[in-house]
C-alpha cells in the first residue's frame, strides 16, 4: 500500500479488508480505549453493527512495516454473554458477526491491579482459540501500591507475550507494537490448564468426540458449559439429536451423583486458577502500607451522604449550566453566521424565488438548525468524558442509583435525563454513559419528556398572554415550573411501564465499579468529543438537514397564482383600508401558508384537535414546528399575520392570539386552551433532530417512531383532557 | 445469613451461592465464588447499592439482587 506522507489519511482510506485484523478485549475499566486511543489516534471510524444498537469502533494501526485493522471491542466481563451487546462483542472475538471476520490477533487488555477478575476473562477467552497477546495496563498504580509484578513468569504461565503499559506517558506503546507485529508473523495461542477435575475433563473429550462423529465442531469450552448448564443454549441445539442429548444428561447425573459437578464448578476453578496466577507473579513488598489509599480519602468526602451529596449537586448544576446558559453564546453565533450567509446568499438569487426560499430557508436553515446542537454536544460530552476518565461518573451512580433503580433504570440515568432538560440532543446521546441496553434504551424513550429549552419560548409566550395578565406573576411563575416537572413526573410510569411491557432482553444484576481515582486523559477526552460530534453531524445531522428541506417545501408548495394573490390583497384592503404595505405582504404570506400542502394538512386535522380547542391555525403551527419546536412562534406569526420575525417578547403576537376567534366568534384562546397548548408541546415529539438522534442511536427507525407515536398520542390526550376539565369548570 | 444483614465496616466471608443462572451467575463470575471473602465498605446515601472490597477491587451490588448470595461474617 501506498503512503502519502504530505497528507492525512483518515481512517477510512487505510482500511482495507486485506488487512489483518486485531481486536482490543477486555474487562470494563481495564483502560482498553484509552490504549485504544494511543494506537489509533485520530484514524478511528465509529459506526453501527447491522441490526444492534451497539456501536462499533475501529482504527488504523500503523506499525513498522504495515497498516493494521484494529476493533475497539465493547468490555467484556464474561465470555458467557447474557445482554445484546455482550453477545455481540462475544460474536465480533469469534468472528461469528455477520459481515465480520475472525481476528488476526487478540489484544487482551488486562488490568495489573485486578488480575484475579481480569484473569478470569483471560481463561475463557484463551479458549476462543484466537492467537493473543496480553497488554498489562496499569503497572504504574501495582508499583505505587508496594507491589511488583513478574513479567516473564507470567508469560510463562499464560504461554503468551506479555506486555506492560504505563498509559499517561505511553510508555510501553513501541513495544506492544512490535509485540503485535511479532505475533502476526507468529501466532502464539495461550495454553495451559484450568485445573477442571480430571473426571470432567475426560466426559467432556469423550462428548466432544462423539458430537464430532455427527458433524458438529464444538470447542471443548462449549461442550462443558452445555454439560455444567442444563440451560445453555447448546442444549436446546442438540434437541435435534435426541441421543446426545440422552448423552450429556446421563454425564451429567453421573458426575452429579459422583460429586464432581458441584454448583459453580466452572467459575469456581477459574478463580482457583487467577488466584493462582496472581500468588505467582504479584509480589507484595514488606514496605505496603496499611493506610486508607488515596482514592479511598477521596471517597470519604466523594461519597459521603451529606458531602457526596453536596458535591453531585454542585458538579450536576455546574454540567447543566453550561450547556443550559454557557453554550448560548455559540449557538447565537452559529444561528447568526447563518443569518448572515443567509443575507449574502438571498440577493443572489433572487431572481428565482423558489431557489432562493430552497437554499436559503431549506438549505441552509437546515444546516444551520443542525450545527446549533454542536455547542451543547460538545460541551456535554467533554465533562462526561472528564467525569468517566476521573471516575467520578462511577460515584455519581452509587449516589443515585436507588432513585433511579426502582422504575428500572439505574444511577447513570441522571446525566442523559439532566442534560434532556437543556436539550434532549446531547441528552440522548449521553444515554452511552449506560452499558446496558435495557437501561439505556429506556433512557432515551423518556429523555424528549424533559422540558427542553426550545420548548421555553412557547411557554414564555403562552403564560405572558393568558397566564401572567388575569392571574398575576406568582401564577405565571407556577405555571412555568409546573410545565417542567409536568415531563418528569409523566416519564416515571412510562420508564416502568416500558421497561415491562417493550424493551425485551434479559436482564443482569446492575453492577457498578468504583475504580480508583485518576487524572483524565485529555487526548481521550479531545477524541471523544470530537467523534460524538462527527457522528451527530454525519449521520443524524445528514437525516436533519433532509427533513428540513422536506418540511420547507411541504409549507411553500403549492404556490398561490397570481390571480389568488390579488384575489387575497382585494379582499384584505377590503376589510383594512389604507392598510400600511408591510401588513399586505405579511396577509400574503398567511395566505399562502394557508394554502401549502402543510397548511391543507393542517386543516384536515382540525377535527380532531377540536376537542383540545385547537383550531387549524394552531395544528399548523405545530406542524410546521417539526424541523425545530422554537420555530412554533414564529409560525404563529405568520399565520397570525404578523410575519415570520416575532418572537415571544413581541407584543404584537399576544395581542393577536387574544382577539383570535373561532368563525361563530367565540374566542379562539381561553386560559385553558393556552395550558393545553403548552401541555400538549411539552409531551409531544415535534423536533425531528430529536428523532434522527434516537435513530443513530439506537440503529434503527423502529424507536424513533415509536417514540413518536407514543408521545403524540400521550400529548393529545393529555390536551384533550386539559380542555374538557376546563369546559367542566366553565372555562 | 443474607448480604443484606451485613453492616459497613464488616468482613464476610460467601458461604453459599443459591442459583447458578442467570442473575446469579454474573454474580459469581464477578468473583463472588464460594469461599470468597469481602469487605462491606460503605453503603448508598439512600441505603442501596452497597460497595464491597473484593479481589482487589470495588464493586457496588443492589441489595435485592443478591437474594441468593449467601455470607457469614468473619474477624
Amino acid at each position: 500500500m501506498k503512503s502519502n506522507l504530505s497528507n492525512k489519511p483518515s481512517a477510512k482510506s487505510e482500511l482495507h479488508s486485506d488487512q489483518p485484523l486485531i481486536a482490543l478485549v477486555g474487562n470494563p475499566n481495564a483502560g482498553k480505549t484509552t490504549l485504544f486511543n494511543s494506537l489509533t489516534g485520530s484514524y478511528q471510524k465509529v459506526g453501527n453493527y447491522p441490526g444492534v444498537t451497539v456501536e462499533k469502533v475501529s482504527g488504523a494501526l500503523r506499525l513498522d512495516a504495515q497498516t493494521v485493522e484494529c476493533i475497539d471491542v465493547p468490555g467484556l466481563y464474561s465470555m458467557y454473554a447474557v445482554s445484546e451487546d455482550e453477545r455481540v462483542a462475544v460474536e465480533v472475538i469469534e468472528g461469528t458477526l455477520a459481515n465480520s471476520r475472525r481476528p488476526d490477533l487478540l489484544v487482551c487488555v488486562l488490568d495489573a491491579t485486578n488480575l484475579e477478575r481480569n484473569l478470569y476473562f483471560f481463561s475463557q477467552l484463551a479458549e476462543a482459540r484466537n492467537p493473543m497477546v496480553v497488554a498489562l495496563t496499569m503497572v504504574d498504580r501495582l508499583q505505587q501500591s508496594g507491589q511488583s509484578i513478574d513479567l516473564p513468569k507470567m508469560s510463562n504461565l499464560l504461554a503468551v507475550e506479555v506486555v506492560p503499559m504505563v498509559g499517561h506517558r505511553d510508555k510501553g506503546l513501541q513495544e506492544l507494537k512490535d509485540a503485535i507485529e511479532r505475533n502476526l508473523a507468529s501466532p502464539r495461542f495461550p495454553v495451559f490448564d484450568i485445573g477442571f477435575p480430571d473426571a470432567l475433563e475426560t466426559c467432556v473429550a469423550s462428548l466432544r468426540e462423539r458430537v464430532a462423529r455427527v458433524g458438529i465442531d464444538f470447542t471443548k469450552s462449549d461442550i462443558r458449559k452445555a454439560l455444567l448448564d442444563p440451560e445453555d443454549p447448546f442444549n436446546t441445539f442438540l434437541k435435534d439429536f435426541p441421543e446426545m442429548q440422552d448423552a450429556f444428561r446421563e454425564a451429567r447425573e453421573r458426575l452429579t451423583r459422583e460429586g464432581v459437578i458441584k454448583p459453580a464448578l466452572e467459575v469456581s476453578s477459574r478463580y482457583q486458577w487467577a488466584s493462582m496466577v496472581k500468588r505467582a507473579v504479584v509480589r507484595e513488598s514488606t514496605t505496603a502500607s496499611r493506610n486508607l489509599s488515596l482514592t479511598d480519602r477521596i471517597d470519604l468526602v466523594l461519597t459521603h451522604r451529606v458531602f457526596g451529596l453536596v458535591v453531585f449537586l454542585t458538579v450536576m448544576y455546574l454540567v447543566f449550566q453550561s450547556i443550559y446558559t454557557f453554550a448560548q453564546p455559540l449557538m447565537n453565533g452559529i444561528l447568526a453566521s447563518f443569518g448572515w450567509l443567509k443575507d449574502m446568499v438571498g440577493p443572489h438569487l433572487a431572481q428565482w424565488p423558489v431557489v432562493r426560499s430552497l437554499v436559503v430557508d431549506g438549505v441552509l436553515g437546515g444546516v444551520g438548525g443542525m450545527l446549533v446542537f454542536l455547542p451543547q454536544i460538545l460541551i456535554l460530552f467533554m465533562f462526561i468524558a472528564m467525569l468517566e476518565g476521573t471516575g467520578y461518573l462511577s460515584r455519581a451512580a452509587f449516589l443515585m442509583d436507588r432513585l433511579f433503580g426502582w422504575c428500572g433504570l439505574n444511577g447513570r440515568a441522571f446525566i442523559p435525563l439532566l442534560s434532556s432538560f437543556a436539550c434532549a440532543i446531547p441528552g440522548i446521546m449521553a444515554a452511552r454513559v449506560m452499558p446496558d441496553r435495557n437501561s439505556r434504551l429506556a433512557t432515551i424513550l423518556v429523555a424528549p419528556l424533559m422540558s427542553c429549552s426550545a420548548r421555553l419560548p412557547v411557554y414564555l409566550l403562552l403564560i405572558g398572554a393568558f397566564i401572567q395578565p388575569r392571574y398575576g406573576p406568582i401564577w405565571a411563575g407556577f405555571a412555568l415550573f409546573a410545565m417542567h416537572l409536568l415531563g418528569l413526573v409523566v416519564a416515571i410510569p412510562i420508564v416502568w411501564f416500558l421497561n415491562r411491557k417493550v424493551i425485551r432482553g434479559k436482564r443482569l444484576p446492575f453492577l457498578l465499579e468504583l475504580p480508583p481515582y485518576q487524572w483524565p486523559r485529555w487526548r481521550d477526552v479531545w477524541i471523544a468529543m470530537y467523534f460524538r460530534a462527527k457522528i451527530f453531524v454525519k449521520t443524524a445531522g445528514t437525516i436533519i438537514v433532509f427533513m428540513s428541506v422536506l418540511i420547507w417545501g411541504l409549507s411553500y408548495f403549492p404556490r398561490l397564482s397570481t390571480q389568488q394573490r390579488a384575489g387575497v390583497v382585494q379582499h384584505y384592503l377590503g376589510s383594512n383600508p389604507g392598510a400600511p404595505k408591510d401588513d399586505v405582504a405579511k396577509e400574503v404570506d398567511r395566505a399562502q401558508l394557508a394554502n401549502s400542502i402543510l397548511g391543507r394538512f393542517g386543516k384536515a386535522i382540525e377535527p380532531a384537535f377540536v376537542p383540545a380547542g385547537f383550531d387549524w391555525r394552531i395544528t399548523t403551527s405545530i406542524l410546521s414546528a417539526f424541523p425545530a419546536r422554537e420555530t412554533v412562534v414564529p409560525s404563529l406569526g405568520i399565520i397570525f399575520s404578523l410575519g415570520g420575525d416575532v418572537d415571544e417578547k413581541s407584543p404584537d403576537l399576544p395581542k393577536a392570539l387574544n382577539e383570535a376567534t373561532w368563525p361563530d366568534g367565540r374566542p379562539l384562546f381561553t386560559p385553558w386552551t393556552a395550558v393545553g397548548l403548552m401541555v400538549f408541546f411539552a409531551l409531544c415529539a415535534q423536533c425531528m433532530a430529536t428523532l434522527a438522534t434516537v435513530k443513530r442511536e439506537t440503529n434503527s427507525w423502529k424507536w424513533p417512531l415509536f417514540m413518536f407515536t407514543y408521545m403524540t398520542v400521550l400529548a393529545y390526550i393529555a390536551a384533550v383532557a386539559v380542555q374538557q376539565i376546563g369546559r367542566w369548570f366553565g372555562g | 445469613m443474607s448480604f443484606n444483614a451485613l453492616k459497613k465496616g464488616m468482613n464476610a466471608r460467601v458461604t453459599r451461592v443459591s442459583s447458578d443462572s442467570g442473575e446469579m451467575h454474573r454474580l459469581l463470575e464477578m468473583g463472588l465464588t464460594e469461599g470468597t471473602t469481602f469487605r462491606v465498605v460503605k453503603v448508598a446515601p439512600f441505603g442501596d447499592p452497597v460497595e464491597i472490597d473484593l479481589r482487589g477491587y470495588r464493586l457496588c451490588l443492589r441489595k435485592n439482587e443478591t437474594k441468593g448470595l449467601e455470607v457469614e461474617p468473619v474477624e
